[in-house]
Parts: C-alpha cells; sequence; structure tokens
C-alpha cells in the first residue's frame, strides 16, 4: 500500500472496492507489481489493467473482459437464470455456502463464469470470461453449465463462440460433479464443431488445471496474454514432485509459445481486433476495422 | 501370498501373526491345537467383517491403494486372452503408466487401455507410479481412434494418483493431452466401458474415463483432487485428509447415489488383494453384461445416450436473474 493510501481517511479506502482487482490496492494511485511504477489508477484502468510504462497484464474483472470484446450494443446476458448449490454440504474451515455468499457479495456475480450474447466489431459472437475473483475462477457445475448454453446459444444464432479463462481449476468443493464439469464442457465443443463455428480461447493468468485439461486448450484457435501463469498442475506441486527448481518462466506464456503449445501471444490492448480477424478468416467473411 | 495390512488393519494382523505362530507349532506339538486355529480363523473372519462393515473414506482411500491390490495387467491377464500390448504415441514416447492393446474378451475382439502401478521399486519408478505423461494419454487416444477403426469395444482400467505433474509433462502439453482425450472419447463410435480399480486420480483418470458405463469397485475412489492435496489446500495441512476423503465424497457407494457411477462392482472380505479369483469373477460378470447390452445399440443411440450424460453432469438450480 502507498503512503498516500495510508493517509486517506478510511471512508475513501471502500469505496469502489469490489469493483477492482486484488493486484492493484484501493484509492488513487496503484503501484504496478511488476515494475512498481506508481500509476494513477484511472490511466490503469483506461488502459484495461495495462501497465502503461511495462506493459505487464494485471488481472482484470468477467465484466470489463466482455466490455473490452463485445460491442457495447446488443448485448444479452446467457445462462444468469443457473445457480450453484451446494450438494455435498461441503465444509472445510468455512461452510461452502458461506464462501458462495461471500464471493458473490464481493463480485457481485453469482458464479465463475459469465456468458454474453453479442457482436465483436459487429461480428455476432458469444464470449463467455472466467471471474477469477469468484473462488479462484473454480469450475463447478454452474461454470459447465452456463459455458454449454453458451455453445448452444452460438449454435443457434450461428455465431463463434469465445471463453477468456481465468481459473485454477476445478471446484473442490462440489467434488466429483466438478471434476466431470471438464468432460462436459469439452464434450460440448462437437457442437460447434459439428456447425462449423469457431472457438477461439483466450488464456490468460492463471490458466490451471482442470480448465487448462478441458476445453482450454481445444481452441481452433489458441491465444493468450503475455506472461499468463498456463499449466496442468500447479508450479509449487511440481517443485514438491520433482524437487528441483523451476526453469525461469516455466509455465508462461512465452514458455508455453516456444512448446508449441499456443498459436499467439496477444496484448491485451489489440485483443478485440485479433479475434475479430481470427474470426472472419475462419469464417471466410470479409474483414472488419 | 501372505497379505500386508494397512494401518487400521493391525488388530486382524496381529490375529493373523497369532495364527501363523500356532500352525509352525502344531507340526511338532503333541496337543492337537487345530481347532484353536480354525477359532481364530473365525475370529479374524468376524473382525475382518466389522471393520469393513464401517470403512471411513479416508480408510477406503488406503484400501485402493494397497500395494496388493490387482493391477490393470492382472485384469488383463485373468479375464483376456491373446493380449497384444501395442506401444507409444508415434510422436515422442511410449509412456509405461499406461498400458493398452487389443485382446479377446470371450473369444470378441476388444481394445483395453489402463493405468499400471508397479510392485517393486524399480518397477514402480518404471511405471512412474502409475502416474502418465502427455505420451501416456496420446498412446491411449491412438488406441482408441484404432479400436473405432476396427470396431472394437473399449475397455478401460482407471488406476492412478493423477496425471503427471513434472517438468517434463508440463513441457509437452500435459493439458491438452487430457483435454484431447476427454472432447475425442465423448464422440467415438465404439462402445467404451471404464471401470476405477484402485484410485481415480482426477483429469488424470478422466482422461481415460469417458464412455457409456463408469463402474467402481467397491473400494475404490474416484476423486477432482486428492484427499491430502484438498486438506493442504483447503485446510491448510495434509494431516486433515480424513476430513477431506469424508467431505469430497471419493466412495463408490457415495458417488453411486450421486448418480455419477453406473456400478458398484463388490470385493470380497478385506478387499479385492484377499481373494484374485472373486474379483476377477466380479469383474467378467460386470463386463459381459455390459458389453451385451452396448452391442446391441446403433452408433446413433450410443453416441446420443453418451453426449445427453455428459451434457447432464453437474448439480444447480435455475432462478430468474
Amino acid at each position: 500500500m502507498s503512503w498516500l493510501n495510508k493517509l486517506l481517511p478510511p471512508k475513501i479506502k471502500r469505496e469502489g472496492r469490489a469493483d477492482r482487482p486484488s493486484a492493484v490496492p484501493e484509492g488513487l494511485w496503484s503501484k504496478c507489481s511488476a515494475c512498481e511504477a506508481v500509476l494513477y489508477y484511472t490511466d490503469l484502468e483506461s488502459n484495461l489493467q495495462v501497465c502503461p510504462k511495462c506493459g505487464h497484464h494485471h488481472p482484470l474483472r468477467a465484466r470489463a473482459r466482455i466490455d473490452m470484446l463485445l460491442d457495447a450494443e446488443g448485448r444479452r446476458d446467457v445462462g444468469s437464470e443457473v445457480k450453484p448449490v451446494d450438494v455435498l454440504k461441503f465444509k472445510d474451515s468455512k461452510r461452502y455456502v458461506d464462501r458462495l455468499s461471500v464471493a458473490q457479495a464481493d463480485t457481485a456475480e453469482d458464479d465463475a463464469l459469465v456468458v454474453v450474447q453479442g457482436s465483436i466489431l459487429s461480428v455476432p459472437a458469444v464470449a463467455a470470461a472466467f471471474e477469477f475473483k469468484f473462488i479462484g475462477g473454480s469450475m463447478g457445475s454452474v461454470v459447465g453449465e452456463r459455458f454449454v448454453r453458451g455453445v448452444e446459444a452460438a449454435v443457434e444464432a450461428r455465431a463463434p463462440f469465445i471463453c477468456v479463462s481465468a481459473s485454477g481449476g476445478a471446484r473442490m468443493q462440489e467434488g466429483l460433479n466438478s471434476l466431470m464439469q471438464m468432460a462436459k464442457t469439452s464434450a460440448a465443443l462437437d457442437l460447434l464443431t459439428q456447425a462449423r463455428l469457431p472457438f477461439i480461447s483466450i488464456l490468460t493468468d492463471p490458466t490451471m488445471g482442470g480448465v487448462s485439461a478441458s476445453f482450454a486448450f481445444l481452441g481452433d484457435v489458441v491465444l493468450a496474454e503475455p506472461g499468463a501463469l498456463i499449466g496442468f498442475a500447479g508450479p509449487r506441486v511440481i517443485e514438491q514432485t520433482v524437487r528441483q527448481t523451476l526453469p525461469e518462466g516455466f509455465q508462461r506464456s512465452e514458455f508455453l509459445m516456444q512448446k508449441g503449445a499456443i498459436d499467439q501471444i496477444v496484448d491485451r490492448r489489440e485483443m478485440k481486433q485479433r479475434v475479430a480477424d481470427l474470426l472472419t478468416l475462419l469464417m471466410r467473411e470479409p474483414s472488419v476495422a | 501370498m501372505k497379505p500386508t495390512f494397512l494401518d487400521f488393519e493391525q488388530p486382524i494382523a496381529e490375529l493373523e501373526n497369532k495364527i501363523e505362530e500356532l500352525r509352525f507349532v502344531q507340526d511338532d506339538s503333541v496337543l492337537d491345537i487345530s481347532e484353536e486355529i480354525a477359532r481364530l480363523q473365525k475370529k479374524s473372519q468376524e473382525l475382518t467383517k466389522t471393520l469393513y462393515g464401517k470403512l471411513t473414506p479416508w480408510q477406503i482411500s488406503q484400501v485402493a491403494r494397497h500395494p496388493q491390490r490387482p493391477y490393470t495387467l492382472d485384469y488383463i491377464g485373468a479375464l483376456f486372452t491373446d493380449f497384444n500390448e501395442l506401444h507409444g504415441d508415434r510422436a515422442f514416447a511410449d509412456d509405461p503408466a499406461i498400458v493398452g492393446g487389443m485382446a479377446r474378451f470371450n473369444g470378441q475382439s476388444v481394445m483395453i487401455i489402463g493405468q499400471q502401478k508397479g510392485r517393486d521399486t524399480k518397477e514402480k519408478l518404471y511405471r512412474n507410479f502409475g502416474m502418465p505423461r502427455p505420451e501416456g494419454y496420446r498412446k491411449a487416444l491412438r488406441l482408441m481412434k484404432l479400436a473405432e477403426k476396427f470396431g472394437m469395444p473399449i475397455i478401460t482400467f482407471v488406476d492412478t494418483p493423477g496425471a503427471y505433474p513434472g517438468i517434463d509433462a508440463e513441457e509437452r502439453g500435459q493439458s491438452e493431452a487430457i483435454g484431447r482425450n476427454l472432447y475425442e472419447m465423448s464422440k467415438l463410435r465404439v462402445p467404451v466401458i471404464s471401470t476405477v480399480i484402485g484410485e481415480g486420480g482426477s483429469g488424470g483418470a478422466l482422461a481415460i474415463a469417458i464412455g457409456d458405463y463408469l463402474n467402481m469397485l467397491q473400494y475404490s475412489t474416484y476423486s477432482v483432487i486428492s484427499p491430502e492435496g484438498c486438506a493442504s489446500i483447503l485446510w491448510k495441512t495434509a494431516e486433515r485428509a480424513s476430513d477431506a476423503a469424508e467431505a469430497l465424497g471419493i466412495t463408490a457407494h457415495r458417488l453411486k447415489t450421486l448418480g455419477l457411477v453406473d456400478r458398484v462392482i463388490n470385493e470380497p472380505l478385506g478387499g479385492a488383494h484377499r481373494d484374485h479369483a472373486q474379483i476377477m469373477n466380479s469383474m467378467k460378470r460386470a463386463l459381459v453384461e455390459q458389453l451385451k447390452d452396448l452391442s446391441g445399440r446403433t452408433v446413433d443411440d450410443l453416441l446420443k445416450t453418451r453426449f445427453d450424460r455428459l451434457m447432464s453432469y453437474g448439480r444447480f438450480k435455475e432462478e430468474a436473474a
């Protein structure tokens, strides 16, 4: 926290807290976690949470993702009627239902995936985005079902499907039902295949575990934001298993690119145009500017 | 084979040791102690029955990982003839953590795929403790496609702590390999029957377990994360694995109740390793019935039923937004 933040009266500090990513402290100023530059918050916000000094991509909320990708007009939420239940009556240090309520209050979302139908530079599309602040963007039954409804809405509208991932993996609190969402989401992509509609998968920081090991790498085109952590197992688990230090840049977008796992690394500020370009190419339509 | 006893089975182990000692002295004893031996044997049976009648999920996890539990190759040896193992993913390597190949089941050509653990230290290392790398999953997919081409049903045996969390596995796309299998298996035009025979460790298990029937042995487990892993994340210590096992609902009966598993295959008293012949018989009966059922269906019906089932996974409520 900056010195200025410490001086601010508590009332000002609290304002709009839920709307901002955790890497950015509340207040007027924020410090880039990568280059430590002190930035005026609105500058960062208008720059899609990309540091204007070093280009570091800070976390972006699901709704901001949708705003970044979709045109402002003609939007409709898909699958927002689907809401979580606690089938296992799961309780660790906290009850799952309490975790859900806290996450819902913090994020103003019902669960970790937001799906919206609309258009990208006038190209009709359905876009899904993970809300990482909602229990680590973990995939449970609601995420899986909304994903499938998004795919179905795309097929219905003969529109492509785009998913922006930011997730720690499967949601443990839903037990095996959450594991099965990996199978459900992956299988649903066949509806797009049969309709010859593109699926573009965008991997952002972090895309791990059950999300990474299901639909995330099944995109017709797989894009990643710079510097995102992407992988099956978490770095700590790997380090404990193999008992050696992980190589520099391990599991980052640039590493995956080098290993042949992704198609492109795209700066967030150019993402919308790039996605529109790819979609029109895939659908053999004229280009859009 | 002398059974290995788990921690919670120590009372049984003590009795069995005593029986063993008595048998040893019986040979040069003037007294007839066979009655005493029979009495103790009966007691040991009763004790096993009592213990196994109320196993906790964490204890079941221990049985699922029992070092003498039958592994994939044991089932292949006992239930199939003409097994021809097929190796390699044609791109990088052969992964010994997954075995696969063609064989006959009741005379019918089938493809078998399963994770394989090792018995001794050397084999454990060779099999990487049953933790496949991407090339293992890619080999599995190659064999499934081969089975599809020649119209062979696919039978898989699931027994893995999880996909290997290693540097090389990440470099070669562990995520993609698993995701690809999920997608491709959902559309295979031949019957697929999967049975969890030991540990069903998360995505690494699921990647060979998408199909038309999902069975679990009575004392096997299937979980989104290992109890230890879950405990260390949510309880901040792996010591609470027993609580995590309880909360996660990882046992065959619980999962059957939740509608995620089709059939629970009962195990002999004290677990599958206590009586191989019996577990092989039960397994065979299940496979025969399910294969017969699936062979009677058209490909379209098979695929539609499989897809609908995949789409039905998950519990949620619907309310106006």
